[in-house]
């Protein structure tokens, strides 16, 4: 596994707001709560946020289905701690509402009339607002002495094709009252989001797809002047063959006698169907390494740190989670 | 141990019109839809397939630069079907500005055109590209121009939303909320209803989405009023042209908890609803090639000292095992919940699929061949 010493910078462990974004199925919320628990083991207090109804967080720690309130779920190492919120669109408006409108009992009727689905669909906009607002609310947070509440805030955020959407308020205004309480809303977020106390990363599997999509992703932050943080490479398959019969082996040439000849010194003995079966296991393996490695090179070019995440082969759980989120801190996340 | 789904069998019976893959995003729909295609037309079918936002590289191999209302044939060198082979990539703002010019005339769709709560809805509304691809395939039946019409379904979080997004949808443009928001002093019923409330909170919304935006919702409102039962009563049709037995819907999956989650949902959700739910597609697998126990294998790399490539490739072998059996206990999780789904296994291919050559090669896996 190669180490990327450089990948967490000191000024990304000053960083109170992470937002993790991925294309779909790249692991984005493992990667986001991986990530919560590492900053947490450093004996942060650190909230967990997630946006997109779906109880991913809940379903990650085998936990009940969160309410749309901040619950603490996991201890961490240096007397850290890790809390999560599973925001829910429909009762955040409504709670902004009351904040500023003074809206009393009638939200409940609203909410069963489906007006409230119905508002924050039509514009798509006043959503956004709605959760990187609450999101902001958090963050932002102190107690009565002035300190913060949560050292870190890390918010699994919408997937990469939409964030840049998501984060600039600014852009979503266009749609909404240019006055009001909603404006003075989302200025705050604006001044959040472009701060040095925000940054963005992006989750991606070395895999032309999710990285094409990672490099567009990282230009339209560029031009919303919103600040990248890593790209986190999930789901890494180990390269177990010696680098110099990589390329031999992708293209269909592995020694087939030599392998033979190996196993039975280690008094292995292998019929020819199983031997063909494990020079095939090596050809895919050698082209998924090669292509691996072109995603890694593709990467590259958006001079981001790059850290890495092996491929859990036994799948991810509570326990995995943990493991997840060492791998982060060995490469240097604090 | 359920059945093995018979994809020949499927799409060879001339009785099966209408093919639907579903499941979350990232699991190879496209690519599914697209190799069904290649091989129902290599079997005589006269095949079209109707994709969603595809890959651009497996566009272009099927011949498709950009978006396109019409199927167009599939006409590449090295693809010689017995039947044909037509594709399409959906653009879901000209679907809607063609069924809006189609129910209002030219005149009334221009000034629809020009409204900005159409242009959100024609563009960003939830539920709009599911909406969309059904009054595609709506069309694409009706024409009778295809004897095999396979569908692609949008990305969406929730597979379920390809069937409720539709019925959603119309039902919102057609909903008394648009109506008492566009017009809450008509409304008069409503504040008896639903008490003062009411009143604040479209108030409230106005504040919050801004009056233009209201304005312009009266406007949308007032010129859709008389398409609103049409778009209804299309939708309906096509959701009961989803529930006929020509319809077959086949349900894709990762190997992954989250995919098998949803197929999970949406498989029960058509079984309740009487959908015709062909099979579970259970696409990138990773069989284990060599019969090798992974314990054993790891021992015997961990004793050896030389052979570094009999050791590689037995350090390798252990990992596929270890991730043919994470498959295996997720499958067996399925199963258990529905052991009368048929299913298919499709085993991964070491790279992207972006030729003829590749849909090809999935083609087969599909059908339990190579």
């Amino acid at each position: 596994m190669t180490q990327s010493s450089t990948g967490w910078s000191e000024e990304l462990s000053r960083v109170r707001f992470h937002v993790v974004t991925g294309k779909g199925g790249t692991g984005k919320t493992t990667v986001a709560a991986a990530l919560a628990l590492a900053l947490a083991g450093k004996g942060r207090k650190v909230l967990l946020i997630e946006v997109e109804g779906r109880q991913g967080i809940a379903q990650l720690f085998d936990h009940a289905p969160l309410p749309y309130d901040e619950v603490r779920i996991a201890a961490a190492r240096n007397g850290g701690s890790l809390h999560a919120l599973a925001i829910d669109t429909e009762a955040a408006l409504l709670e902004f509402l009351a904040m500023f409108y003074n809206l009393g009992f009638a939200g409940k009727t609203l909410k069963r009339m489906g007006a409230i689905d119905f508002a924050t669909t039509l514009a798509p906009g006043l959503r956004d607002v709605i959760l990187t607002g609450k999101a902001k609310e958090c963050v932002n947070r102190t107690d009565k002495s002035g300190r913060h509440e949560y050292d870190a805030v890390v918010l699994d955020a919408p997937p990469t094709g939409r964030v840049v959407q998501f984060l600039d308020v600014n852009r979503a205004l266009a749609d909404l009252a240019k006055v009001g309480p909603v404006r003075g809303h989302s200025e705050s977020v604006v001044k959040l989001v472009h701060s040095p106390f925000t940054v963005v990363h992006l989750v991606t599997l070395l895999e032309e797809m999710p990285v094409r999509e990672t490099l567009d992703a990282v230009a339209e932050l560029d031009s919303a002047d919103i600040r990248p943080g890593v790209v986190i490479a999930n789901r890494v398959h180990p390269n177990r063959l010696p680098a110099r019969s990589v390329a031999a082996a992708a293209d269909g040439r592995v020694d087939g006698s030599r392998l033979r000849a190996g196993l039975e010194s280690a008094g292995l003995k292998l019929d020819s169907d199983n031997l063909d079966g494990l020079v095939e296991e090596t050809i895919e393996h050698a082209i998924r390494v090669q292509l691996q490695e072109g995603a890694q090179q593709q990467l590259d070019e958006a001079r981001l740190p790059v850290l890495r995440l092996e491929d859990l082969t036994h799948g991810v759980d509570t326990a995995a989670l943990y493991e997840l989120a060492e791998a982060l801190d060995e490469q240097g996340v604090r | 141990m359920p059945s093995l789904l018979d994809i020949d069998a499927l799409i060879d019976d001339a009785n099966t019109k209408i093919v639907v893959c579903c499941g979350s995003g990232g699991v190879g729909k496209t690519t599914t839809a697209a190799s069904l295609a290649v091989r129902a037309a290599n079997r005589g079918r006269k095949a079209v397939v109707m994709t969603i936002d595809p890959a651009r590289r497996l566009a272009q191999s099927l011949g498709l630069r950009e978006l396109s209302n019409q199927p167009t044939r599939v006409d590449v060198d090295e693809f010689r079907p017995t039947g044909e082979l037509a594709a399409m990539m959906l653009d879901m703002r000209r679907t809607f500005d063609d069924m809006v010019l189609q129910h209002a005339g030219p005149e009334r769709a221009k000034a629809i055109f020009a409204n900005t709560v159409y242009q959100t809805i024609a563009s960003s509304f939830s539920g709009t590209q599911e909406y969309m691809a059904m009054e595609k395939l709506g069309q694409l039946s009706a024409s009778g121009d295809w004897d095999l019409i396979i569908v692609d379904t949008p990305p969406s979080r929730n597979a379920l939303d390809f069937l409720d997004a539709p019925q959603r949808m119309s039902s919102v443009l057609d909903g008394r909320v648009m109506r008492m928001l566009s017009a809450p002093a008509k409304a008069t019923g409503i504040t008896k209803l639903f008490g003062a409330g009411f009143n604040l909170f479209t108030k409230a919304i106005s504040a919050v989405i801004g009056g233009q935006l209201m304005t312009d919702l009266s406007a949308f409102v007032q010129a859709f009023d008389s398409m609103f039962g049409g778009f209804k009563e299309r939708a309906d049709a096509t959701f009961r042209l989803l529930s006929s037995p020509g319809t077959a819907f086949l349900v894709v999956a990762a190997p992954e908890p989250d995919a098998l989650r949803e197929a999970s949902y949406f498989c029960q959700r058509l079984i309740k609803d009487d959908m015709p739910l062909a099979g579970l597609v259970l696409n990138r697998t990773h069989p284990v090639l060599a019969e090798l126990p992974g314990a054993r294998a790891t021992a015997i790399a961990d004793e050896m000292s030389g052979s570094p490539l009999a050791q590689a490739v037995l350090r390798l072998h252990a990992d596929r095992v270890a991730v043919a059996e994470r498959e295996k206990r997720l499958l067996a999780r399925f199963t258990m919940a529905h052991p009368s789904v048929a299913l298919v296994g499709v085993p991964a291919l070491p790279a992207d699929v972006h030729d003829i050559d590749g849909l090809l090669i999935v083609g087969d896996r599909l059908a339990g061949k190579g």
